[in-house]
Order: structure tokens, then sequence, then C-alpha cells
């Protein structure tokens, strides 16, 4: 019984035929190359497409991924990283009444102008602004470093800032004393942390939250832009923001940590261009390989429609053929898909080394690309196959 | 009048022929174009029997073969081939009949992506319940057959007109057909190789029990037919042999 599917494979291998779709296309290589090259070229369109705004939307909650914390609170107006509205910090202080809740850490939040110390332009820098004793991020040497903060006018510069905001990284390390003004306020670098540029902020900086009302002084001291919660292990973060939602007041928003990384792709997603632009660039990929793969199967069988003719005269059946034209359609795909992958993944660790977006060779990407290729192929092959109702075998003799 | 084969003369049974056809007409075009090309032909051919059929060109020999090859629809009349019926058969069932006729085109209309042995193996593939390799030593057989044992990997780009008919004639071969039809297949050759591939054909239909119908217009070859019909304005003459 346990041999059963190695005799089925045996029977089929004894049956198998001649491999009429590969010789078809492998024996007449440059009309292959011609559609393989279409088809890689259409499958390294839609991997870059899709990677960059993929990459795009990731590189949006670059922060947001970093905070310690289960459920976050936020205020109502909150739409996007780059536009957070405050909120009193005393709700935030309420959640603590709820039993699961185990830590809460205030943040002040906003995009202030940094001034280059080398160039002496200015750059809107995301500036977070906490308590220096307060858990931040899951990645603890930021707290280790945050006593440093403690005396007025010290900030920790994010290391992979872009590097507009000057050569902070390399004066710290030569031990210079860098200061520099943000938002017209003498601040000085007290340290250097490793976050990384966000879609929304080329760069990040953090301080304690007296220096941040310094920095705005606009801003009262009782008003946070984001709250973070944490819950005791095990405890269920939906269910708890659900709850918390429902006792507070409603002028905050509470959210899961994944919801608030949500609320910034959806930001970015739907109130921009970008999505629709990367989705269209993807989609003219497919639609490019549609046309070079239906018109490359096309003409392969308009060419051999009298030997399709014979086929058929021969005894084989219409079936049997169209078979042929759809196997030609797979090899196709699965050949054209290969060199597309690996061009990806050259491209992607390209993009990443230049831009720094976290564009990855994600399998969901890959699979869903090769799906695209898959279709456009098999496609194709559908379109093409209906020249073959014109193999009339009467009409060979 | 209808032509009788030698041996239905003799008294075999109606239905052991590999074909039979009666009272059969056939029209081309419809209302004022339609024109009739054959007209109450009749025709009967025993297993092993090799049949010439000549004519002007546009006399409807080769509407009579695509029709005997189940090629076409029938129209009126019957065409009866081992037994079955083909005027009404369906796609399917002369798809089906189709496997047991071997055919020979004008041009060899071999596979041009297949090397010489695949293209006969494409004939032996039709074959149901053999394996690969068997299917696979067929078709070297066939060709070793046909003289071309050599030749097993060469693609028909690279083969003479006369190899690639001694191709064609294995690949027909190879499906073990119970009728072959041939379309002038020395056409394209010359008189010497015309006359080789002529007698390669009918000693291998011969050793087969393979009845054969030939349409040819080469006044050479007329000598191997047991039979020898003429064609003319779609209808059917007995033809006298001239040996010699």
């Amino acid at each position: 019984m346990r041999l059963s599917p190695l005799t089925a494979l045996a029977s089929l291998w004894r049956a198998r035929r001649i491999p009429l779709a590969w010789l078809l296309l492998t024996r007449q290589p440059v009309r292959l190359a011609v559609a393989l090259a279409g088809i890689a070229f259409a499958g390294i369109l839609m991997f870059m497409q899709l990677g960059f705004r993929d990459g795009l939307f990731e590189a949006s909650v670059t922060v947001h991924k970093l905070f310690d914390t289960d459920v976050v609170l936020l205020s109502p107006r909150t739409n996007s990283s780059i536009a957070m509205a405050s909120f009193p910090r005393r709700r935030l202080v309420q959640t603590m009444a709820d039993p699961d809740v185990v830590g809460i850490t205030p943040v002040n939040w906003n995009l202030l102008l940094w001034r280059n110390p080398d160039k002496r332009t200015t750059r809107s820098i995301l500036t977070l602004g906490f308590e220096p004793g307060d858990p931040l991020f899951i990645d603890a040497t930021v707290s280790e470093k945050a006593r440093l903060l403690t005396q007025l006018g010290r900030v920790l510069f994010d290391a992979r800032s872009r590097p507009e905001f000057g050569p902070i990284e390399a004066w710290f390390k030569q031990g210079r004393t860098v200061e520099t003004e943000v938002g017209g306020t003498r601040v000085r670098v007290a340290g250097l942390v490793s976050l990384g540029a966000s879609f929304g902020a080329d760069g990040n900086m953090i301080t304690s939250r007296e220096t941040f009302q310094r920095l705005m002084p606009g801003s009262s001291p009782g008003s946070i832009e984001l709250g973070l919660i944490r819950l005791r292990p095990g405890a269920d973060a939906a269910r708890v923001a659900k709850r918390l939602q429902e006792q507070l007041p409603p002028d905050v928003t509470v959210l899961t940590k994944a919801g608030f990384e949500e609320l910034e792709k959806t930001y970015w997603r739907t109130s921009t261009a970008i999505g629709f632009i990367f989705t269209l660039g993807a989609a003219m990929g497919f639609v490019v390989g549609c046309v070079i793969v239906y018109q490359i199967l096309y003409s392969d069988v308009s060419d051999h429609l009298p030997e399709y003719a014979t086929l058929m005269a021969m005894g084989y059946k219409l079936a049997g053929l169209l078979g042929v034209v759809a196997r030609e359609g797979l090899l196709l795909a699965v050949l054209g898909y290969l060199p597309a992958y690996v061009a990806g993944q050259g491209l992607y660790a390209l993009v990443r080394s230049g831009t720094r977006l976290p564009v990855y060779m994600d399998p969901q990407r890959a699979v869903l690309v090769f799906t695209m290729i898959l279709v456009m192929c098999l496609g194709s092959a559908a379109l093409a196959m209906r020249r073959l109702g014109d193999a009339d075998p009467a009409e060979i003799f | 009048m209808p032509i009788r084969p030698k041996s239905f003369e003799r008294g075999r049974a109606l239905t052991s022929a590999a074909i039979s056809v009666s009272q059969l007409c056939h029209w081309y075009g419809s209302g004022t174009t339609r024109r009739q090309v054959l007209q109450r032909v009749a025709l009967e051919i025993e297993p092993g029997e090799v049949v010439l059929l000549t004519g002007p060109s546009g006399c409807g020999k080769t509407t009579l073969l695509t029709l005997v090859g189940a090629l076409r629809q029938v129209q009126e009349g019957s065409v009866r081939l081992f037994g079955e019926e083909l005027h009404g058969a369906g796609r399917a069932q002369r798809q089906q009949l189709r496997r047991r006729i071997g055919m020979i085109f004008q041009g060899h209309n071999l596979l041009r992506c297949l090397s010489s042995e695949q293209n006969v193996q494409m004939g032996a593939d039709l074959l149901e319940g053999l394996g690969y390799r068997a299917r696979r030593d067929q078709a070297r057989e066939w060709l070793r057959a046909v003289g071309l044992g050599d030749h097993l990997d060469k693609l028909p780009h690279d083969l003479s007109g006369g190899q690639k008919q001694r191709v064609a004639i294995a690949r027909a071969l190879a499906a073990k057909p119970a009728l072959l039809l041939a379309d002038e297949p020395t056409a394209a050759l010359d008189s010497r190789t015309g006359r080789e591939v002529v007698d390669l054909l009918k000693r291998l239909a011969r050793e087969q029990g393979c009845a054969v119908l030939m349409v040819t217009h080469d006044p050479r070859i007329l000598d191997v037919a047991d039979r020898l019909l003429r064609m003319e304005d779609g209808q059917l003459f007995s033809q006298q042999l001239q040996v010699g």
C-alpha cells in the first residue's frame, strides 16, 4: 500500500510522451529568449513596484514598531505620525485602573526643525519626548542612555537619520561637542541611538519631556501625543483596548500596537497616491508581460498551425493540442519567473543600500508575483489557443 | 458504376473491407455557388490491397481522400471504415478513427522542432498501453526499416526530401494503421527516390496487412498498384493496369 504513490508515478513515467511543449520552446532559442526576457522584465517591474509600495508603507512605521507597548492611546484627531494631535495626560493615568495594565509611558511627539550644524540648513525631524526613567522602546539601549537626558537641553540623535541632518554621528564619535538648534532652541547631542528613518520623518531624535516643553513653548505640560500602555503577560490586547475605549471619555482613541501601525499605513495608503501609483506600475508590468507572451504564443501557434493540423489528422485530440499550448505557457511562466526572482533580490538589496527603505523579498510578494506571471502566461496561452481552432486537418492534403 | 475489388467477387464478407464507400456525394459552397465535387462514388478496398487513384487536378481526388480519412464530414452517401459508418459520425468518433489511419502528405508535414526519431514516436505515442521505452524502440525500428537508422537525431531541416518522406512513412506506420492514405507522396521527389519511397511503402504496408489508397499523378509508379482507379469530374472509374 505504501508503494502505491510510487507505482503511480512509475506508471505516469512509463506513459509519458514526447515533451512537445518543451521542444517547441527550446528548439527556437531566439523566440524563447525574447519571451523569457519579456516575462522576466514584467516580473522585475512587478517586484520593484510592489516592493517599493510595501517598502514605503513599511517604512512609515519604522519608529512605531520600536515602542515597548501593547496598547496605545491617541487623540481621535490623530490620523498619522506627521500630524499628531495632543490629549490630556490624565487619560493615560486613568488606564492604570484596569487590572490588565501594568505600566504606562506618556510620550510627546512632534516634528521640529533641526538645523544642520555643518551647513546651517534646517530640516524637519521627528522628536519624541519621554520621562527618562520610563521604558520607551523594546530595545533597552535607549533606556540605558536615557539618564543622559536628565540634564536639560540634551538629546539622543538617531544615527540612522538621513545625512541631510549633518555629520552628527561622525562628529560625535570624534569626541566633539555637537550642538545645534532645534526649533530655535539650543540643544546638545548627548548620545546616539539607532532607530531608522521612516516615511514621514527623515530623522529622529529623543529627548526628555522637560526639554521637549522647552523646544515647544506653546504646548501644555499636561498634554501628550501618545500614551504607551503595557499589559500583564497573557492579556488580550484587543480586548483590553476595546474595554478601555468603552471606559474612557471619547477624547481619546485606544488602539493595539498593530492597530497603531495600521493607522499610519492606512494614512499613507489612502491619503496619498503612493499605493495607487505603485499598484498601477505593477499593473503596467502585468499588461506589458501579457502582450509580450500573447504575441509570442500566438505567432508560435500560427507558425506551427500546419503541424498542429497534421497531429490532428494523425488522431491527436484537439484538447491534447490545447494542452501543449497550455504547457508552453506554464513552462514560460516558470522559466521567466526564475530570472525575475533573482534580479528582484539583487535590486532589493540595491534599493536597501541606496535608500534605506526596508524592501525585502517577502514570501507573500514572491508568491503574488509568481501568480501574476502564471495568470499572464496561461491567460495568453488561452487566447492563443483560439488560433488552434483554425487548424483544419482537412486543409493539409 | 460501382468498382468492386477482385476479392469482393471472390465472395469475402463485406464487413472485412478496410474501406467501403457507396453513393458518396459531396458539394462545396452553398446556394448558387454550390458545386458538386463527388458524384455517387463507390469504392471498396480490402486489407493489404494497394490502390492508386489518378486523375486531373480538381477532379475530387483529394476530397475523396479527406472524406475517407475521416477529416471531413460526410454529406451524403455512406463511408464505412473498418465497418464503422462515418456518415453522421461526430468529431470525437472521427478523431478516434483517425488513429487507425496513417496519412502521408504531399509535403512531408514533419514537426520541425522534433528529431526524426521523435517525429516517428509522435506516431507511436498514439498506441495505447505501451511504455515510453517500448514506443521509442518501435520508433527506432521503423526508422531502421525505412533505412534511416543512422539519422535518428537529425532534425527534418537536415534531411533530404526523400529522407523526410521516409520519416513521414515511418511515422504513419508507427501508429500501426489499418489503412494508409497517401496524397502524391512522390511529388516533391526525383524519380529514383520516388520509386524507392513507393516500393518501401508498398512492402511495409504489405507486411502490416495495411490497405493503401494513394493519390498520384506520377505515371512512373503506377505499377505498384494492385488496382488502378481513375477519377474524372467527381466520378470514379476502374482503369486497366498497364504493367511494364
